[in-house]
């Protein structure tokens, strides 16, 4: 399938003993919104860090657009065009709210810088709904405004492939919707986004396709409805030590 | 990055007049204060230096002694058969292959590592040195005759402390300084928005050797004699720590605030006691370490961002009331 925007195929991740990705292979098609479920420690968060280079896989291949991937530094892949949010929220607490932005900006694929890049993430703050706050200190911002800072911080790349690691935890009712509404305007706009997630309501309202894993293996790939009602699924979910 | 604000120029031009003025000091005064104005504009250019590299990335470099023995050896063997400028530029050159290959070499290591290597790498090249002369010359020691007096070498040094400054604050201004800044924030984030971590690092560390190299070959001349312990004298890459930490390194002029009073202070105190420096050194190490772990400059941020807190408080108690 050389029409993937991305391919991985066999990909593997040890850590000593544990084996934390087991042999996953998955297409992601251009323009495709994708959840990546499964319960704690099933290996979600170590393959989203295999395909943005935070990690090296042990073995197996994942390929961007066709271009070989696996096993580039983090910052090759980046400029690639993949961008992240990360699962503990990162923010660059000695700077600015822009200049948090601009970050992803200026060494990506783009490399936007001066004023063109200011303009870019202006805009982008006030898309998260960030606006005005461009000079505001990090450090001291809160949860829900350090997520919306790093989403707009892995758009400033124009990512061709974004990968969102429970960017959605944590956040109350009306902030979820809120965060929903953005990913599907991120999503009509043709992005190709790879989301964690354990929030369920999301899963089913933004995506038409999940990937489920299981103690570092795939155990299911398709339509959203469909999968989640598989036995396989649900008992890896409601497991044997799960109430 | 952007236009060059009011700020900058009002700061600039207020360095300006400073350097004017420190540039007549010859006229004025050509024995004590000419002396230690020269080891003033000295370890200025070679603290600022160091800092470049070192503020950011928070990697203590040891190895200030090789660069500066580096650039004093390339004015030493070659005085008699090149120009001194061409010397001073090869001196640059040989210090930012140096902190190059030390660069790729040890920068992936951690800083307690960092640390040990470039302090054996300083004494690594001083051996090698010394071996080589014994090997194939038959002296000691290299003389280095020049016209230079005691002034031409301080404007030299002005010219260069400067540049460094210069450079200092274009780099902040660029792309690399940008990068620095993230790198020094969150490494793992710089990676991902597409830095390459290792090479922006060697990139500055070869910036930073050239310019102590070039130190070290300005002050060749002022030494006459160069010998391999003079050369590569570890003091020199302690006292680099030492003043650039009391100043502060995160502001470009951070370390200057540490370099004049230390000078002084240094100076005085060896004239006084001279056996006794290292004690001298070790406990104002300690002391900054302990009392001052950001420098003056961090504790005088401190106690501006705590009053301007203060305010901002009274103020709004004042609207809530
Ligand atoms: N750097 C690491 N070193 C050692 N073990 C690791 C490392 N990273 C993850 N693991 C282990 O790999 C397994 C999978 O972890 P991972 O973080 O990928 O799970 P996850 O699906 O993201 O879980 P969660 O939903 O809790 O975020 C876990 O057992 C974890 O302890
Ligand atoms: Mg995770």
């Amino acid at each position: 399938m050389s029409g993937a925007a991305l391919s991985v195929a066999g990909a593997r991740k040890a850590f000593g003993g544990l084996i934390a990705v087991n042999d996953v292979s998955f297409d992601i098609g251009q323009g495709e919104l994708v959840g990546l479920i499964g319960p704690n420690g099933s290996g979600k968060t170590t393959m989203l860090n295999l395909i943005s280079g935070a990690l090296r896989p042990s073995a197996g291949r994942i390929s961007l657009a066709g271009i070989d991937i696996s096993g580039k530094p983090a910052h090759a892949i980046a400029r690639l065009g993949v961008a992240r949010t990360f699962q503990l929220v990162r923010v660059l607490p000695s700077m600015s709210a822009i200049d948090n932005v601009i970050a992803g900006a200026a060494f990506g694929h783009m490399r936007l810088w001066g004023s063109e890049a200011r303009q870019m993430a202006e805009a982008l703050l006030e898309r998260v709904g960030l606006g005005g706050r461009a000079a505001a200190p990090t450090a001291s911002m809160t949860y829900i405004d350090q997520k919306r800072l790093e989403l707009a911080r892995a758009l400033a790349g124009e990512p061709r492939l974004l990968l969102l690691d429970e960017w959605l935890a944590g956040l109350n009712p009306s902030e979820l919707r809120l965060g929903i509404d953005l990913v599907r305007d991120l999503r009509a706009e043709g992005r190709t986004i790879v989301m964690v997630e354990h929030v369920m309501d999301a899963i089913r309202s933004l995506c038409d396709r999940c990937i489920v894993m299981s103690s570092g293996a795939k155990i299911a790939d398709g339509a959203v409805a469909e999968v989640l009602s598989r036995r396989e699924v649900v008992s890896a979910y409601l497991g044997d030590d799960d109430a | 990055m952007s236009a060059v604000s009011a700020g900058e120029i009002r700061v600039g031009l207020a360095g300006a007049v400073v350097v004017a003025l420190a540039a007549c000091l010859p006229l004025v005064d050509q024995g004590f204060y000419l002396s230690i104005s020269v080891n003033i504009v000295l370890y200025a250019a070679l603290c600022t230096a160091w800092t470049l590299f070192s503020g950011p990335t928070h990697y203590v470099s040891l190895a200030t002694a090789a660069f500066f023995g580096v650039g004093t050896y390339s004015v030493a063997l070659w005085i008699d058969q090149l120009p001194f400028p061409a010397l001073v530029a090869g001196g640059a050159l040989a210090g930012a292959a140096l902190a190059g290959v030390v660069g790729v070499a040890t920068l992936r290591l951690s800083g307690v590592y960092f640390v040990i290597f470039t302090l054996g790498l300083a004494e690594l090249v001083r051996q090698i040195v010394t071996w080589a002369q014994a090997k194939f010359t038959t002296r000691v020691g290299l003389y280095v005759f020049t016209d230079f007096t005691e002034k031409h070498i301080y404007w030299m040094l002005l010219a260069l402390a400067v540049a460094v400054f210069l450079a200092g604050w274009l780099i902040n201004r660029s792309r690399l300084g940008f990068a620095m800044r993230i790198i020094g924030n969150d490494e793992t984030v710089a990676r991902h928005v597409g830095i390459d971590t290792a090479r922006a690092k060697i990139l500055l560390f070869m910036v930073s050797g050239a310019f102590i190299a070039i130190a070290g070959a300005i002050s060749a001349p002022r030494y006459g004699y160069i010998q391999p312990p003079s050369a590569f004298n570890p003091m020199i890459s302690f006292l680099v720590v030492i003043m650039a930490l009391l100043g502060g390194t995160s502001r470009l002029w951070g370390p200057l605030v540490g370099v004049v009073p230390f000078v002084i202070a240094m100076d005085l105190i060896s004239a006084r006691f001279p056996n006794h420096m290292p004690i001298v050194m070790g406990l104002a190490f300690l002391a900054i370490v302990y009392l001052l772990p950001h420098g003056v400059t961090g504790r005088l941020e401190q106690v501006w961002t705590r009053l301007r807190n203060r305010r901002a408080l009274a103020v709004g108690a004042e609207r809530t009331a």
